[in-house]
C-alpha cells in the first residue's frame, strides 16, 4: 500500500517524518539495520531518488548511520531517539493545544477536558 | 560556426520537407565518429537526450508550431513527467525523439546520435495506440520482442504477465482494452533500455494494476536510464517523479524538479497544473 502524502510539502520531508516516527516507535530498533532505499520506495510508491533523499536527510540530523558493510542501520545513540521523540511529542501537542484555541476553549477547559479523557 | 551550421540546413529543410529525412542522416554522421554506439562506455558522458532549437510544423497547419524552438537537456537516471493540455505538443515531441517525425527545424540527439538504429536500440517506447498483431498469442508477442530487441527479457515479461493474472495464450484480440494495454506496457518494461518513453501509460488501466505498474517501474528503475512518461493522471504519479516537464502550445514552460514545486510554491504538482492550465 503506498503511504499517504499531503500536497503541499515536498515528499522527501514527509518521508523523513514517517521514516522518524518508524524509529521513534521501535519498528526500526536502535542499531538495527534499515531497508534498503529501493525496497522502502517500492514499499512507498515513491521515486527512489527522493526516498534517498529523505535517507540523506536522516543521517544528516545523526538518527541514521551508513556503514561500510551492513548498509544503513538506525543510530545506536539512545539520547538522539529520545529528543526526536519529545519533539515529536512536543509538536503535536502544539497542534492541538492551538485547534482547541480554535475552538473556543480557554487553558484551563482544556486541561480540564484532558484530565477527565484520560481517567 | 555550429550555430550557423544548423541554421543553414535547418533552412533548407523546411525548403523541401518530402526530403527532410536527410538531415537527421547527415547528423547521424557526423556524431557517429565521436560517438561509437553501444557498448562502448565513451558515450557516457553524453547527454542522454538533446533537444536543440526543436521544432515541428505539419503541413496543412499554417504557420502554427506543433513543437515551437524546445531547448531540453535530459539526464540519466531521472523519472521525469511530460506535462501539459491536450494538443500541447507532447505525442509530437515523442515522436520527434523516436524518428516517426522528422523535424521542421532544430535537431534531436540520443546519446548524441540523432534518432536511428542505434537510439532505437536504446529507446524503448510505448506509443499512445496499441500496435501489437490482434491475431497474435501474448506468448508469440513476448517472443516477437525477445526476437526484436537485444536487451529483452523474457523472464521477466512472464513475471509481469503472471502478478497481472494475463493468460499467455490468450489471443490478444480476445483481451479488453485496458488488458492490452498491460500487455503492451509489460512488454516495453520488460526491455534494459537507456530511455523509456512512456506515451500515457496508464490513462485506460484499472487503478490497482496502476500501483502495480508504478511500482514496478520504480523497482525496475536502474540509476544509468531515464524514463520519460507523458500523462495527464499527475496526481497518481507525482510521488514516482523526480522532474516535470511542462509544456504550452508547443514551448517549453518550466522544467523543474517535483519537490522545488512543493516548497517553492508550498502545493502539489498537479494542484499547481491545474492553476497553470486553468480554462
Amino acid at each position: 500500500m503506498a503511504w499517504q502524502m499531503n500536497s503541499d510539502r515536498p515528499i522527501y520531508s514527509q518521508l523523513y517524518d514517517k521514516i522518524l516516527v518508524r524509529i521513534v516507535c521501535g519498528v526500526y530498533k536502535a542499531g538495527n539495520r534499515l531497508p534498503s532505499v529501493r525496497d522502502l520506495a517500492a514499499e512507498a510508491s515513491v521515486n527512489p531518488n527522493t526516498m534517498q533523499r529523505a535517507f540523506a536527510e536522516l543521517e544528516h540530523s545523526g538518527l541514521i548511520v551508513t556503514q561500510r558493510n551492513s548498509g544503513r542501520v538506525v543510530t545506536e545513540d539512545m539520547t538522539k531517539i529520545e529528543t526526536a521523540r519529545h519533539q515529536l511529542a512536543l509538536t503535536q501537542v502544539q497542534s492541538f493545544i492551538a485547534n482547541m484555541r480554535e475552538l473556543g476553549y480557554n487553558d484551563q477547559e482544556i486541561m480540564e477536558l484532558i484530565k477527565s479523557i484520560v481517567q | 560556426m555550429n550555430d550557423n551550421n544548423s541554421m543553414a540546413y535547418a533552412q533548407s529543410d523546411t525548403a523541401q520537407n518530402e526530403s527532410a529525412q536527410s538531415s537527421p542522416v547527415q547528423n547521424n554522421s557526423i556524431y557517429a565518429q565521436s560517438s561509437p554506439v553501444q557498448d562502448s562506455p565513451s558515450y557516457t558522458n553524453m547527454p542522454l537526450l538533446q533537444l536543440n532549437d526543436l521544432c515541428k510544423r505539419y503541413p496543412g497547419m499554417g504557420s502554427y508550431m506543433s513543437v515551437f524552438h524546445m531547448n531540453l537537456i535530459i539526464p540519466r537516471g531521472r523519472i521525469i513527467g511530460l506535462l501539459g493540455p491536450n494538443g500541447c505538443g507532447k505525442t509530437t515531441l515523442i515522436k520527434m525523439i523516436n524518428g516517426l517525425l522528422t523535424p521542421t527545424s532544430g535537431s534531436v540527439l540520443i546519446n548524441g546520435m540523432a534518432p536511428c538504429p542505434a537510439t532505437k536500440k536504446v529507446i524503448s517506447y510505448l506509443p499512445e495506440r496499441t500496435y501489437l498483431d490482434n491475431g497474435m498469442k501474448v506468448s508469440q508477442m513476448v517472443s516477437y520482442f525477445a526476437d526484436f530487441y537485444e536487451d529483452f527479457s523474457t523472464e521477466k515479461a512472464y513475471g509481469m504477465l503472471g502478478a497481472l493474472g494475463i493468460s499467455s495464450d490468450a489471443r490478444l484480440k480476445t483481451l479488453s482494452k485496458g488488458t492490452k494495454e498491460k500487455v503492451q506496457l509489460i512488454l516495453v518494461m520488460s526491455r534494459q533500455a537507456d530511455l523509456f518513453i512512456l506515451d500515457e501509460p496508464i490513462a485506460g488501466v484499472d487503478p490497482a494494476a496502476r500501483d502495480y505498474i508504478l511500482r514496478t517501474i520504480i523497482t525496475n528503475y536502474n540509476p544509468g536510464s531515464t524514463i520519460l512518461l507523458s500523462t495527464h493522471l499527475i496526481s497518481d504519479i507525482e510521488n514516482i517523479l523526480d522532474d516535470v516537464i511542462f509544456m504550452k502550445n508547443g514551448s517549453l514552460m518550466l522544467y523543474t524538479s517535483v519537490d522545488s514545486i512543493r516548497s517553492q510554491m508550498g502545493k502539489s504538482v498537479d494542484t499547481y497544473f491545474r492553476e497553470v492550465y486553468a480554462c
